[in-house]
């Protein structure tokens, strides 16, 4: 298998752990609680790929994987796929366990307005490590 | 009677700092090397509470822990309300020494952690005839901001969650949730603008990668620990100061962030009884 057909393997495996955020979001009332100001479309960038997260009063309403032609972001969060499952991982490493930590090394970037994100910090650090979850290696893995 | 009560005792003293009266909040428990306990930007000295009902600690040391002037229960000088609050490397020192004095604590033992950690390096330098041992956790002589720090304090967003927010990622998510909930806690209660002021120290004003060199540890000994997780200090910048400080002694903590203390007391110990040892012998 040529390295393109590897790192697009793995992009569409990354995708599709995005792709479960609603089910993992909407199922935490907590988190929901948290969010309940939270009304705004982000855009997670996986590698090539650029995926939209719909939400809206802390529910996760949807996540749209397809190209998009024109359409708007409050923020975005771009990451290799690499980057993206390193920080998914059950127990991440040191430098892949927080946005932030990742931001500082160059792993991710985070531009846009951030007055929103910075406003729901907690809840989107929160909502965006909801995957690890559904880690190989994690105990409540369906 | 059966309540359940700690040995910490909290009492306050009253500090002249810059022409001012200062009226200084501090909690302290055991005997015998006074060990001085210095807290992080933006939170306070309840940090540090662990230590302070450690038995085996308290059995060899006076654990004394205050809160920094405008945190925890330490009142803000008067005239604060007109003043933008920066911590200094001077402004610091000072607090820190008139600290010890007011108490007459003998070569006190100073153990600070991130910007408690950096001030640590200036002691060193500057009176290390003053102190026992120094201890540096999360220790690193210079380090350089780059997310914007004015979304600390702006009426926007709210202090308290940012402050939170951000440092919750510092910690290792080995931590467990109870401790780091408690961590964050601190966080939340910070008066506005305090954290970011505090950072004006840690990010820009105290600079001593060209001073560490010139730290004699012969005079008072320098140790460093470093928890993995912590993205702000990382072990690498601490591995950095240690080589730069003749003498200087580092250990990497694995487990742990930028809170040791606090984030999981239990795991914090295992490195720091070592040192405490060390300490106790010199």
């Amino acid at each position: 298998m040529s390295s393109s057909a590897m790192e697009s393997d793995e992009e569409a495996r990354v995708i599709g752990l995005l792709k479960r955020l609603p089910e993992l979001a909407n199922q935490d009332s907590d988190l929901v609680r948290r969010g309940a100001y939270v009304h705004d479309d982000i855009l997670i960038g996986i590698g090539a790929h650029r995926c939209y997260v719909r939400i809206a009063g802390g529910l996760v309403e949807e996540i749209e994987t397809r190209p998009q032609r024109m359409r708007s972001a409050a923020f975005s969060i771009i990451g290799s796929a690499d980057a993206w499952s390193r920080f998914w991982q059950r127990m991440p490493a040191p430098g892949w366990h927080d946005l932030f930590a990742m931001n500082k090394r160059g792993h991710i970037t985070i531009e846009g307005n951030l007055l929103t994100f910075m406003q729901h910090l907690q809840y989107f650090k929160d909502l965006l490590a909801l995957p690890r979850s559904l880690s190989e290696t994690s105990p409540n893995v369906r | 009677m059966s309540a359940k009560f700690e040995p910490i005792i909290g009492r306050y003293v009253h500090v002249e700092i810059e022409g001012k009266d200062n009226r200084i909040y501090f909690e302290t428990a055991g005997t015998g090397i006074p060990l001085v306990c210095l807290h992080t930007a933006g939170a306070d000295a309840r940090q540090w509470r662990h230590i302070l009902t450690d038995a085996e600690i308290t059995e060899k040391f006076q654990v004394i822990a205050f809160d920094l002037p405008r945190h925890g229960k330490s009142n803000p000088p008067e005239g604060f309300e007109r003043e933008v609050y920066r911590l200094t490397a001077a402004g610091y020192t000072d607090i820190i020494r008139k600290f010890c004095h007011a108490l007459e604590l003998s070569r006190p033992v100073v153990m600070g952690c991130s910007i408690g950690g950096r001030i640590v390096l200036d002691l060193a330098r500057n009176h290390g005839a003053e102190f026992r041992a120094l201890v540096g956790v999360q220790c690193s002589n210079h380090h350089r901001p780059w997310y914007d720090s004015s979304w600390l304090y702006r009426p926007d967003v709210h202090g308290g969650e940012i402050c939170a927010a951000i440092v919750s990622g510092m910690m290792a998510p080995q931590s467990p949730n109870r401790s780091v909930q408690e961590t964050l806690w601190y966080y939340k209660q910070g008066g506005p603008g305090v954290f970011k002021g505090d950072l004006y120290f840690y990010g820009a004003e105290g600079d001593y990668r060209e001073e560490s060199s010139r730290i004699d540890t012969s005079i008072c000994p320098l140790f460093i620990l470093t928890g993995e997780y912590d993205y702000s200090c990382t072990p690498e910048d601490s591995e950095r100061t240690a080589k730069a400080v003749p003498g200087a002694s580092f250990q990497v903590m694995k487990e742990l962030g930028h809170f040791p203390m606090s984030e999981n007391p239990e795991q914090f110990r295992r490195y720091l009884m070592p040192v405490l040892k060390r300490i106790e012998q010199l």
